[in-house]
């Protein structure tokens, strides 16, 4: 294998494993508050096709992606209600979110199948994206590649050190405690699984304009889901998240490196890797009970109300 | 001072759908003094400290705050007002560290986290109560867990203190140190608010008193006059027992026998069971003292069957080997067991009280041909809730809609009304009041006079002192000698349930320890 493979490699892998990472660490934040959204799916759908819209009308890659992010907030707070508000069982409700938003995003999308904008440039940094290996994959990416970075550390010293951080952690671990010493349990909750929704809602648009710009129905393949058990797999801790997220990108590609050097393997087992690499990986990283215990919200799911 | 008090609760009253918890509750507080609220289970002091402390609103009523009117909603505005409160099932975080469940609580008080982790050491050695501001909360015992309550309070500008049942979780060594600083934070004009079920702490610790009785203040006393049975007498009124007559058994020949068993432990959260020697014999009650979390559960679980442990032989029933047989072949063998959470495992939550008593009473006759006698469980669940005095709207309640103490009774009833051989109990009496606690002692005496033995577990050190035969105490999974109550100082006892007891001279055949 040739350098430039192995820096296109990588290039590739952070690019198909960002949306990934977005979903991922929206919904780690959403379940470290207690809260189990099971509607990414939906959301990054609607994110997707709502994306794709603005973006088609306005040609502003700005409106494109905000437009996308209001959307999944939209979703996430339909959510919030049915669960938090309404107390009804947040997996059933989150199940009703994935397919309510298939279905609607199928229908929203319908007269833009076949559509074309123009696909987000990367941003390349004058000299930097000439060093070898990963100067291309650092260095010339998106810009929501980019911010994905950024939120990741702003997500990251969030939790570590600020005292809101510490306030959704309380939250997701015993809603009755943290009221009873007076935190805004349904404020943190609502805020939380409204961050998730935008991240969805980003990735989503990040699919349809970054990735491919186009918008064909249910165009996001279960990687809804795939966020979803990289979270729980990734014991909630941010460094498994981006290892999880990259490894499923980086197996992603395989399948056309694979077939680009005509390696003898059958496209429909390359096609399945990138979703048993994460799941293996992830699952030999969390055998560990004892360390999961630490970083698991106790009271993820549960339904709450305040007493009065 | 003036004649300015400190607080003053005006005429509170709060209702909740068919019960008044609070009727007109007029309450004093002076500066520097500890107050004792008394009163039974239900009779309305935790939702009265609910209200003081803004998580609970009044219906009517006020609030009189060194001389000012307030109106405390939210636990933040108690806070800032000076009231601290140590809630009996602990408002911590076990994920957390110390400074960060300390630093939840204070808010914008708490500064940059070093310099609350110096507040923490500082504050908590000056009251003798020193804390690592680091430690995982998980990692700390329950007496260290309390300490963490105690100073996260302190380190706002405490005036009043609210402590709700803080000794049922110590060692008698920490209570002391808890009375200590209680009595130095006092000295600094600080006012406690205490509130206990230990009648004989009150009188020892606090100055005055209120009593309350289903919801009404039923009088006022200065404890340091009074004894432990005139305050029960205010607390239950004149017509319910308040003590049994106990008399020690000796026991006739081993029931159930425990030789070198040993466990290994599932996870940071369990204890290994090390080694463990006890004889529980006919016609005796074993008692077993143990701060929580000391292996209680897991020695509990071994007996009863809900962990089996396929590879040993440790347990024998009259001679069976027990170890690997299902709870239900151990109950066939006269186990009865009264687990320690009663919702969840004691009795189904959701269930009527019939189903709940056909739960562990199938084979006394209830199933005919794997058809359900409806009507023998009926008359099954009425006979229990007759003989117990259980307080419930008829047999067809669900189990979770009875009080605590209520379920408590319906489930030792369900026990014993098996006539069991070996009868297995974690903390038979608590959260249960005087008079029910009367009642379960009696019941579990009678048993034992017929002939069962019975193994107790339990953190109320009065109570294993009043029925136990013999008595000792569990530490780490390692537990240590049995002697009769009588020979066994409370000192002493306290000092094994801190784990300082000499493991290899431990001889529990309950051979010797007798007079």
């Amino acid at each position: 294998m040739d350098i430039d493979l192995i820096t296109n490699i990588l290039y590739a892998m952070i690019m198909t494993g960002t949306p990934l990472l977005l979903v991922a660490l929206g919904e780690m934040v959403c379940e470290k508050s207690g809260v189990l959204n099971l509607g990414q799916e939906g959301m990054m759908l609607m994110g997707a096709v709502a994306g794709f819209i603005a973006m088609y009308h306005t040609d502003s890659y700005i409106l494109g992606f905000a437009f996308a992010m209001l959307v999944g907030i939209g979703m996430s707070l339909l959510f919030a209600v049915i669960a938090l508000q309404l107390n009804a069982n947040q997996v059933a409700a989150g199940l009703a979110l994935t397919i309510f938003g298939t279905g609607l995003s199928a229908f929203l999308g319908n007269d833009y199948e076949g559509k074309q904008i123009s696909v987000l440039p990367s941003l390349s940094i004058a000299e930097l994206q000439h060093i070898p290996i990963i100067g291309k994959a650092i260095f010339s990416q998106n810009a929501i590649v980019y911010l994905s970075w950024v939120l990741i550390v702003v997500v990251y010293l969030f939790f570590r050190y600020h005292r809101q951080g510490l306030s959704v952690r309380a939250v997701g671990e015993d809603p009755s405690v943290a009221s009873n010493l007076g935190l805004p349990v349904m404020l943190i909750r609502y805020l939380s699984v409204a961050f998730g929704g935008a991240m969805a809602g980003l990735a989503g648009a990040y699919l349809s304009i970054a990735y491919t710009p186009m918008w064909t129905e249910g165009m996001v393949s279960g990687k809804g889901w795939i966020a979803l058990t990289l979270v729980v797999f990734a014991s909630w801790r941010i460094e498994r998240i981006i290892l999880g997220a990259y490894l499923f990108g980086f197996a992603s590609i395989m399948h056309l490196v694979a077939q680009g050097l005509n390696w003898d393997i059958s496209s429909n087992l390359l096609a399945m890797m990138p979703y048993i690499a994460t799941l293996v990986v992830l699952v030999m990283l969390s055998r560990d009970k004892q360390r999961l215990k630490l970083f698991e919200p106790m009271a993820l799911g549960k339904p709450w109300h305040r007493s009065s | 001072m003036s004649n300015v008090k400190r607080l003053a609760m005006l005429g509170i009253t709060k209702e909740y759908p068919g019960c008044k918890a609070n009727d007109e509750v007029f309450l004093d507080i002076e500066h520097g003094e500890i107050h004792a609220l008394l009163g039974e289970n239900g009779a309305g002091k935790s939702t009265l400290m609910k209200m003081l402390y803004g998580v609970v609103k009044p219906d009517s009523g006020s609030i009189i705050w060194n001389g000012k009117p307030v109106s405390i909603d939210q636990p933040s505005v108690a806070r800032g007002l000076g009231i601290g409160m140590v809630f009996q099932h602990f408002s911590l975080f076990e994920t957390l560290t110390v400074a960060e469940n300390i630093a939840l609580v204070l808010g914008d008080q708490a500064g940059n986290s070093k310099t609350l982790a110096h507040r923490i050491k500082a504050t908590s050695e000056r009251y003798g109560m020193p804390l690592d501001p680091d430690r995982r909360i998980s990692s700390l015992s329950t007496g260290e867990r309390q300490r963490v309550e105690i100073v996260r309070c302190l380190l706002l500008n405490l005036q009043l203190l609210i402590l709700d049942e803080p000794t049922s979780v110590l060692t008698p060594q920490e209570v002391d140190n808890l009375f200590k600083t209680l009595r130095q934070l006092t000295k600094e004009g600080c006012s406690v608010l205490f509130i206990s079920h230990k009648l004989h702490e009150v009188t020892a610790l606090c100055d005055s008193a209120t009593i309350l009785r289903a919801g009404k203040v039923t009088g006022h006393c200065h404890p340091k006059d009074e004894t432990s049975e005139s305050i029960a007498r205010m607390m239950v009124g004149e017509d319910i027992a308040i003590s049994n007559d106990c008399r020690r058994s000796l026991g006739t020949d081993v029931f159930a026998n425990i030789e070198n068993l040993s466990t290994k432990s599932m996870g940071q959260f369990d204890v290994a069971l090390k080694n463990i020697n006890l004889q529980v014999k006919r016609g005796e009650i074993v008692g077993i003292a143990g701060i929580a979390g000391n292996g209680q559960e897991e020695l509990l679980k071994a007996l009863s069957g809900e962990d089996i442990h396929p590879n040993s032989k440790s347990i024998t029933f009259t001679g069976t080997v027990v170890d690997q047989l299902t709870p239900l072949q151990r109950r066939r063998l006269g186990l009865a067991f009264v687990p320690e959470d009663r919702l969840g495992r004691g009795a189904v939550p959701d269930l009527d009280l019939c189903d709940n008593a056909l739960l562990t009473s199938f084979d006394s006759g209830l199933v005919k041909n794997g058809f359900l006698q409806k009507s023998k469980i009926i008359e099954l669940a009425d006979k229990i809730i007759k003989k117990y005095k259980v307080k419930t709207a008829g047999n067809h309640d669900a189990a979770a809609s009875l009080s605590g103490g209520n379920l408590q009774k319906f489930i030792v009833g369900r026990e014993i009304d098996q006539e069991p051989n070996f009868l297995l109990m974690s903390h038979p009496t608590w959260g249960v009041d005087i008079g029910a606690q009367v009642a379960i002692h009696d019941a579990i005496l009678q048993l034992r006079d017929r002939g069962c033995a019975i193994l107790i577990v339990s953190e109320d050190l009065d109570e294993l002192y009043k029925i136990s035969d013999r008595l000792g105490a569990i530490c780490d999974g390692q537990i240590s000698q049995f002697l009769a109550p009588e020979a066994l100082p409370l000192v002493k006892l306290g000092q094994w349930m801190a784990g300082d007891f000499d493991t290899t001279t431990a001889d529990n055949k309950g051979v010797s320890q007798h007079d």
